[in-house]
């Protein structure tokens, strides 16, 4: 059973294809370990019967030797995803009850490629948050423990929390994720595993609860750089439902990953060495600029020279989209509603009870921003400077092919630690922002650990489209680093 | 622009001008909404045209609809405006129960169309130039409705999401009249391009209009806006009403605070509805779920080749072709049917004729049973028909006036009318002078007193000759007879 959980996404397929196992036998080894491992908070809904039931067809396919890119993988969902007839939550008590009539573009692409869907995973409310701390459904625990045994808690980044720590667990095969300023790529890396946020436009956004709409975007948490490779590629593709979804075809990622970077230009942005960032932050980031120096490629010093303007700006444009994407929840359609004496009031109290401190803090935040008065000075101008670091990394691309950097300023903190300070959680994204104000694909990769012994990934951006270059110095990255380590959840058996 | 005297509301401190900007909201004619394919037939049960989108459930997504598109920009090149190639969608963010988004996907800054012109026709054949400032596509709101229980409120959201073209006039109007002749006019257009059905009574279309006073000459003064117009009479009372109110106010020392106001039909007045500081900052900003709407000049240019002849082409050609006065001319092209009957009527025959015979007798007929042109009982070969019996003198005018009547009552061509009543006119000189020769011995003393020079008496022979001819002696041919007859 342990050795089935050990299974990689593409070496699970590669062992369904070759019979060695069967998708019902690797999904109830997960049902297992999802029940197993309830501590980690990482699933608000479980759905192992549907689980068992797509595995049961997936069998099927399999034994007639049919089946999509991802037949018969156990997979869980994150709960920003509408799923036909379950639950979705975004993680927040407004939305109580509420059950989709229809299934997101992404989630679809899945299960028609053959996935198996164990339940939706716990994420930030509304994906608003770097700690998994803002759920409704209560913080998630990262599988990982400090060395040296403090034995804290410790978050796993977010918001795409849950599911880094249920691959990272070892709760479910995969996981989707969203990321808006880094909700996958800081997950993954504070659980020691793969995230990759593609292109804006790659995948379709039609069916994820919208946070800020001209920067979310879907993409896998996976446990290997080839796995999440397979599973980009049956998540992608141009969807007519979304307007900003790319009308291009889906290259194949897999093929992608030849390991060869000779010759290739990586650029070491120096904006990125901030004030303040640990010794060993900066170390790793050397590390992984030698081992793909090794490996064949240039290291090149650039220039991104807005980056410091980064944060604030993705602190205004989020928001603001924001304030406007949650106005849809008001009580008067579909889940929870406090009733009171008027109309308005019945949507003050229904919002003031139905959304956490952090979704109103940003709510409020966005309204301002956008107000008369203040849109000029606000998001007019957040607008202008997102255009000079889009900008910024045009020039960066005439003359590198990707850029590495680290993916976060910090291993996992623990639960609580940064739960008072919102600028402190909010400088968790500050390498991850940059590109999703570009709209550029970003891989994080884990290379190393901590002194405390907690992993650590390092980033690389490449340019619009060009997920295929990403995957190949993440797997090149990834090779090198050769990271094997296991977090304290699993060495420990619980 | 300088005041036209004529225009001018006289208060106790002299006379006042009225100075009137209109918003029409026309809903666009489209089989699905304008970023969902929800359907959009007036009348459905209640919810039964609603999609995910339209409801705004969470994570769904506009994608426009590229046949209202295309409407608007066919309406913007019929306004004679400027299509603007690059334009955008934004989001107006507000709350309310019948707006399922929260916000209404709109266009603020950079609108699909920009600066147009219209004629608008007025009285006495006269016309006046209107500026129309912008128009741009919009989602229309749900309906609340609250009527149906004391405790609830319920929403319809049918209409959530419905395409409207929001179409704002320069302040260029300053009277009821004007600003009536301009919804006639813009009415008009829309249904000539087929981009707007024009029914008020439906809320198709709706005027939302700009009201203020001032002295003539003066600066503009602070304006009202009266909201959600849905028929013409009641919005020229709403703006007479209006005017008066501000009038007063002025004329009393006081000022006009700019605000919304609601007209009240049973009442007929307008009342305030909400104050410029309840007014909401809508927050507008670009949508993200929309790309900006981009055109090539190719596709402008060929909207702009399909476009059918609109009414001011048509009234031109109408009064040149036909020589037709410039009032008839604009009641024919009002309605692109109307236009098109009459073109058939006309053709082959005496325009002037066919104009007349339409406005007065048709429309009048018409009115009077509150018909519609397409449900006439004459069509365009009857009444075509008719008019060739009175060209080729088969009958006169005055009997044609009873043969159209009776075509109208019972749907029976002219000819056969004729036939059956015996009405055709008599041309034959020999049965006319029999007539004459009948009504002379008949009236010997005043045949004598017309000779000795009461000439006046003509009349009183011509009448007494077609009555005996129960009006059917050719009228022209009976005084030429007559004449020769008499003078002995």
């Amino acid at each position: 059973m342990s050795d089935l959980l050990s299974l990689s996404l593409t070496g699970a397929r590669d062992a369904l294809k070759a019979k060695k196992t069967s998708s019902t036998e690797l999904t109830d080894a997960y049902i297992g370990a999802m029940e197993a491992g309830k501590s980690l908070n990482a699933f608000i809904t479980e759905t192992p019967d549907k689980a068992r039931a797509m595995a049961k067809a997936s069998d099927e396919k399999l034994a007639k030797g049919e089946g999509g890119a991802m037949e018969g993988l156990p997979i869980g969902i994150k709960d920003l995803f509408c799923t036909q007839g379950v639950l979705t939550t975004a993680a927040s008590h407004i939305l109580d009850g509420f059950k989709p009539e229809y299934e997101s573009t992404v989630s679809q692409n899945l299960w028609n490629a053959g996935a198996v869907m164990l339940g939706k995973l716990n994420l930030d409310e509304f994906a608003m948050g770097s700690s998994n701390e803002t759920s409704h459904y209560g913080p998630v625990e990262n599988p990982w423990r400090r060395s040296g045994g403090d034995n804290a808690k410790l978050v796993p980044g977010g918001s795409s929390g849950g599911s880094a720590a249920a691959v990272a667990g070892r709760l479910a095969i995969a996981a989707t994720g969203t990321d808006t300023g880094g909700s996958i790529r800081q997950p993954a890396s504070l659980c020691g595993i793969v995230g990759i946020k593609p292109t804006y436009g790659r995948c379709s956004r039609w069916g994820v609860v919208a946070f800020a709409s001209s920067l979310d975007q879907a993409g896998p948490l996976t446990r290997t750089v080839s796995d999440a490779a397979l599973m980009l590629g049956a998540m992608a593709g141009h969807d007519p439902k979304d307007s900003t979804s790319a009308d291009l075809a889906v290259p194949d990622f897999e093929a992608a990953l030849t390991g060869d970077v000779r010759g290739m230009k990586i650029g070491i942005p120096k904006e990125y060495r901030v004030d303040g960032m640990p010794a060993e932050i900066d170390a790793l980031w050397q590390k992984g600029a030698a081992m793909l120096k090794d490996a064949g490629a240039e290291i090149v010093d650039i220039s991104l020279p807005h980056t410091k303007y980064a944060l604030p700006t993705y602190y205004i444009i989020a928001p603001a989209e924001a304030s406007s994407n949650l106005a849809r929840y008001d009580g008067v359609r579909y889940g929870l509603r406090v009733d009171g004496d008027s109309l308005n009031e019945m949507y003050e109290n229904t919002r003031a009870e139905g959304f956490g401190d952090e979704v109103k803090r940003r709510i409020l935040i966005g309204t301002y921003v956008l107000s008369a008065g203040y849109y000029d000075a606000y998001y007019l101008k957040a607008q202008k400077v997102r255009a000079l670091i889009q900008k910024d990394f045009n020039d960066a691309y005439q003359s590198v092919d990707a850029i590495l950097t680290p993916t976060a300023p910090s291993a996992a903190f623990a639960i609580g630690e940064n739960e008072d300070d919102p600028i402190k959680m909010y400088l968790n994204d500050v390498f991850t922002v940059p590109a999703s104000l570009a709209g550029l694909p970003g891989i994080s990769v884990p290379v190393g650990l901590s002194g405390e012994g907690l992993p650590l990934g390092l980033q690389v951006l490449g340019k619009a489209f060009d997920e295929e270059t990403v995957l190949k110095v993440g797997g090149v990255l990834e090779q090198a680093a050769g990271f094997d380590a296991l977090p304290g959840f699993l060495a420990g058996g619980k | 622009m300088t005041a036209e005297k004529s225009n001018l509301v006289t208060g106790n401190t002299g006379d006042w001008e009225i100075v009137l900007g209109l918003e029409v909201h026309a809903q666009v004619t489209s089989n699905s909404k304008l970023f969902s394919g929800a359907a959009t037939t007036f009348g459905s049960e209640p919810n039964s045209q609603v999609s995910l989108v339209d409801s705004a459930m969470p994570g769904m997504l506009p994608v426009i609809n590229e046949e209202c598109v295309r409407q608007a920009v066919r309406t913007g090149l019929g306004l004679n405006a400027a299509i603007n190639r690059f334009s955008v969608f934004d989001r107006k963010n507000y709350f309310y129960a019948d707006l399922p988004q929260g916000y209404q996907i709109s266009q603020f800054k950079q609108p699909i169309v920009g600066e147009g012109v219209i004629t608008v026709d007025l009285p006495g054949g006269r016309s006046k130039s209107i500026g129309i400032e912008r128009l741009h596509l919009e989602q229309d709101a749900g309906k609340s409705i609250h009527d149906q229980s004391p405790t609830k409120s319920y929403i319809d959201l049918n209409r959530s999401g419905v395409a409207l073209m929001e179409i704002v006039s320069r302040p260029d109007m300053r009277s009821a009249e004007e600003a009536a002749a301009y919804v006639k006019k813009l009415r008009s257009i829309l249904r000539y391009l087929g981009t707007c059905d024009g029914n008020m009574q439906e809320g198709s279309m709706r005027a939302d209009v700009n009201v203020s006073v001032r002295k003539p000459g003066d600066e503009l003064g602070t304006r009202c806006e009266i909201k959600n117009m849905n028929s013409i009479r009641f919005m020229q009372q709403a703006i007479e009403y209006e005017a008066r109110r501000q009038i007063e106010i002025i004329e009393d020392g006081g000022t006009i605070d700019q605000e919304t106001r609601l007209f009240d039909a049973n009442k007929g007045e307008t009342r305030s509805m909400r104050s410029k500081e309840e007014a909401h900052d809508y927050r507008y900003f670009p949508d993200p779920d929309l790309l900006p709407l981009i055109f090539s000049e190719e596709f402008v240019e060929a909207e702009k080749a399909k476009l059918p002849e609109l009414p001011d082409a048509k009234k031109a050609r109408f009064i040149a072709d036909f020589g037709l006065s410039p009032y008839d001319a604009a009641i024919l092209v009002e309605e692109q049917e109307t236009a098109a009957f009459y073109e058939k009527v006309a053709d082959g025959r005496d325009p002037k004729l066919a104009a007349n015979w339409m406005i007065t007798e048709l429309f009048g007929n018409l009115n009077k049973a509150g018909k519609d042109l397409s449900d006439s009982p004459v069509d365009e070969a009857k009444l075509g028909g008719l008019i060739d019996l009175i060209t080729d003198n088969t009958i006169s005018g005055r009997i044609a006036k009873d043969v159209f009547a009776e075509m109208f009552e019972s749907g029976k061509d002219a000819p056969t009318i004729v036939e059956e009543k015996g009405l055709r006119q008599v041309t034959d000189t020999g049965a006319i002078e029999e007539l004459i020769d009948s009504v002379m011995a008949s009236q010997a003393e005043k045949v004598a007193e017309y000779r000795s020079g009461k000439d006046k008496l003509f009349g009183f022979f011509v009448g007494q000759v077609m009555k005996q001819s129960q009006g059917k002696a050719n009228p022209a041919m009976v005084n030429e007879l007559l004449k020769k007859k008499l003078a002995g």
